[in-house]
């Protein structure tokens, strides 16, 4: 009796609503900082802000102990530059980013991230993360030092991106905010930033929710308010029932955080900036099936008469050994990781791979699917360290695969574990298990873009700060997150510190009431959220995908906006958990119509941001290399301009140090 | 005689997410309380499992699995989709495998590092 629809085929009755329902009861949180999203960034965000004795509060829309994307646990930590064995520093692993990415990156905050990354990662030490192979599981592996019991990933030369046993490590960020007496506040569907006045554009002074059990309406009064929501995977695919499982991120990544903001008057950059659908489910689970990228970076593949794959390094030339593969080859300085929100790495920077004209070998005959991994060619700390420490701390990786496939029987001592089979384009990645054929397509992903951030990391908005990896323009993965947040979480407390009090207009506040609850109000003849989600999904496909026009684009907004007034302003939400969905497909619009603002803004094509303007074809032209930043204000779009570098103009220092040194409050 | 027979829409897809036996779960509810998509609901009957409503709502993260004060208690069950995606093969023998196959072989227990 697990199911529904077991429980009302044997009951011969639906069960009720097992919370208590009030709709329109009004809850009123007054605090000093208020963190939107109880994820990585959210909660690191909220320790920081404690640690400095503020009142601070988290508006999580899950569960806080286990939320976000980063709450099924994480196995690398990225841009650890200032540990003690790192040859690589913060600036070096910054210009690499930035240059590799054409200047289309924030370069301030990725100078933060590698600043202060293994100091955050330290914390997590001391919370209770196990970050140090302190068993001496892999004592002798190369990938380990045996001085500091670090153990390294993907470039073992360099040193500087950390394995960690990050499974509980959520949990132990959550108890360590609960400790300092942050108050997390979940099932949170945040519909809006308060502002003074109720005006968009200036101070924000707290912010409205929903509780998506009970119904209630929370009124947040806050000095400062963080937002670290994540992205919005929602926003041009909406297959639940087939992608759920193999996705990154779950059902509530829907823009929450960049849709208040939008709404409020902050300001975007590389909105337009997005790729194909990477991740987005139509593949496997996560790590499920054998790949040589990522946490599996370095596997031996054999194909399916056991002949082994080559692995060449970033000039083609074919490796000789095993422990090759962890090493920059000659002409390389140092390897950037995989996943660390860069869609572009220089070659100079990149991993050694299989080669990718495998596609071509496999359609020849030199090599037969199936492919496999072959674990037990490799050396066993190695292969442990891929399938027991990495495979078992990874993301959604310690019970749907290490527990999962080990309980029936799986044993990479002796069995060969297969990859997909697919199309052959689709062994180009070595990430077999995204299974990139799979993915259709049309289907989109904003990459790169988000808040415009300042060397506070905070927005254009009074009081608003921003953190986490797929939010803020220059953000990054899991480590990345943790690091934002606890910088960006000091900064709100320390302005809060001497902010004067909140004070939240009525007007606005009703407004907002009434949105919130014009689902429960219409006819049971209304659509459900799901189809409303679809249509978006639908919408954003069409119109705002891989080629653009100003006809398209506007037809994008048109249909955004009818969709918005016609069938939600109708969709019937029977429960409070439907309704928190619903309004996350009004936040979902109006990422939607950031995304294709932003996208009529940029008169030319680019190649670095995969952004191909029919009417407007030519390719980065050198007058359009620039940052278009783009705010609401009276509800019209505002637009201006910023070079690429402008993290490094007036009015901030030239250098990425002497910003740090002026800015960090360190 | 045969049982009742109902008007009820197809089961989602996947069809439960998560298992429960019975035997075990207390119903103590905090898999329920830390699911981060509220898949799950308290049962009307007390101490017993949770009703799995959303299951297609289910991001197969394991938190509900780890934070289960009674091993066995509830199991995660991958959609079918997956379950004969993993396939591996004994090296020595050929013999094929599969999650969710009858008759599995016997289970490995090497727990993870760490």
């Amino acid at each position: 009796m697990s199911t529904w629809h077991d429980f009302v085929q044997r009951k011969g009755a639906v069960p009720e609503w097992p919370y208590p329902v009030n709709y329109g009861k009004v809850n009123e949180i007054v605090t000093d900082v208020l963190v939107i999203g109880g994820g990585v960034a959210g909660c690191r965000a909220a320790i920081s802000a404690a640690r400095k004795g503020v009142k601070v509060a988290i508006a999580e829309r899950g569960h806080a102990k286990r939320s976000g994307a980063g709450g099924a646990g994480v196995d690398h930590w990225h841009g650890a530059c200032t540990n003690p064995c790192s040859r690589v520093t913060p600036e070096m692993y910054t210009r690499a980013c930035y240059d590799s990415m054409q200047g289309y990156t924030g370069g301030h905050v990725r100078y933060i991230i590698t600043k202060e990354g293994w100091d955050t990662l330290l914390e997590c030490e001391q919370m209770g993360v196990q970050i140090r192979d302190v068993n001496d599981e892999f004592k002798g592996a190369d990938f380990r030092d045996d001085e500091t019991k670090l153990m390294f990933a993907y470039d073992y030369a360099n040193k500087h991106i950390i394995r960690v046993w990050g499974y509980d490590i959520k949990v132990r960020v959550y108890e360590e905010a609960k400790r300092l007496g942050v108050n997390i506040y979940n099932r949170m569907m945040t519909t809006s930033l308060l502002t003074e006045g109720g005006k968009q554009g200036t101070r924000v002074v707290g912010a409205t929710a929903v509780d998506a059990r009970t119904g209630e309406f929370y009124v947040f009064k806050s000095k400062a308010t963080i937002i670290a929501t994540g992205g919005a995977a929602r926003l041009f695919l909406f297959a639940p029932e087939v992608t759920a499982s193999g996705t990154m991120a779950d059902l509530n990544s829907a823009g929450v955080g960049q849709a208040i903001g939008w709404n409020a008057g902050a300001e975007f950059v590389c909105m337009e900036m997005s790729g194909p659908g990477h991740l987005t489910g139509h593949g496997y689970a996560p790590y499920s099936m054998a790949n040589a990228s990522n946490t599996y970076h370095g596997t031996t593949i054999v194909d399916a008469d056991g002949k082994e794959l080559p692995w060449v390094d970033v000039f083609g030339r074919e490796l000789k050994t095993l422990q090759e593969r962890f090493l920059p080859s000659e002409g390389q300085v140092f390897q950037l990781g995989i996943g660390i929100g860069i869609s572009r790495t220089d070659q100079e920077f990149r991993l050694n791979d299989i080669p990718m004209d495998l596609p071509e070998r496999i359609r020849r005959g030199e090599y037969k699917l199936p492919l496999y991994a072959d674990m037990t060619r490799m050396p066993e700390l190695e292969r442990r360290s891929i399938f027991g420490m990495m495979v078992g701390n990874e993301g959604k990786t310690r019970i749907p695969i290490y527990e999962t496939m080990t309980k029936a029987g799986f044993n990479p001592d002796k069995d060969l574990f297969q990859a997909p089979v697919m199309p052959l384009e689709g062994y180009f990645n070595a990430c077999y298990w995204a299974g990139g054929p799979n993915t259709p397509p049309s289907v989109r992903g904003l990459g790169g873009g988000g808040f415009l951030l300042d060397w506070n990391l905070r927005t254009n908005l009074e009081g608003l700060y921003a953190a986490a990896g797929s939010t803020i323009y220059g953000g990054g993965c899991h480590g990345e997150s943790h690091t934002t947040g606890r910088y960006a979480g000091r900064h709100a407390a320390d302005y809060a510190k001497t902010a004067p009090q909140p004070v939240v207009d009525a007007k606005q506040v009703e407004a907002e009431k009434n949105l919130a609850y014009a689902p429960v109000r219409q006819s049971k003849e209304g659509n459900g959220w799901k189809e409303i989600n679809a249509a978006i999904a639908r919408i954003m496909r069409d119109y705002c995908g891989r080629h653009k026009n100003e006809l398209t684009l506007n037809l994008g907004l048109r249909l955004l906006k009818e969709l918005k007034e016609t069938e939600l302003a109708t969709a019937y939400a029977s429960n409070p958990h439907e309704l928190g969905r619903l309004l996350e497909c009004h936040a979902l619009i109006s990422v939607g119509e950031l995304a294709i603002k932003s996208s009529l803004e940029r008169k030319a094509s680019s190649e670095i941001m995969d952004f191909y303007r029919l009417d407007y074809p030519e390719m980065d032209p050198p007058e359009w290399q620039k940052l278009l930043p783009i705010r609401q204000e009276d509800g019209q779009v505002k637009i201006r301009e910023l070079p690429l570098d402008f993290h490094l103009k007036p009015p901030y220092a030239s250098t990425y140090e002497e910003n740090y040194q002026l800015q960090s409050g360190v | 005689m045969s049982d009742k027979v109902y008007m009820v829409p197809n089961p989602p897809t996947p069809n439960k997410a998560v298992d429960f036996n019975p035997d075990i779960c207390i119903g103590c509810n905090l898999c329920v309380d830390v699911c981060p998509t509220d898949v799950m609901m308290p049962n009307p009957e007390k101490k017993k499992p949770p009703i799995v409503v959303y299951p297609e709502e289910c991001w197969y993260c394991g938190g509900c699995v780890e934070e289960c004060p009674r091993p066995g208690a509830i199991t995660m069950v991958h959609p079918t989709q997956q379950r004969i995606s993993v396939n591996w093969k004994n090296k020595d023998t050929g013999e094929y495998y599969r999650l969710g196959m009858n008759n599995p072989p016997p289970p490995d227990t090497r727990p993870p590092s760490g």
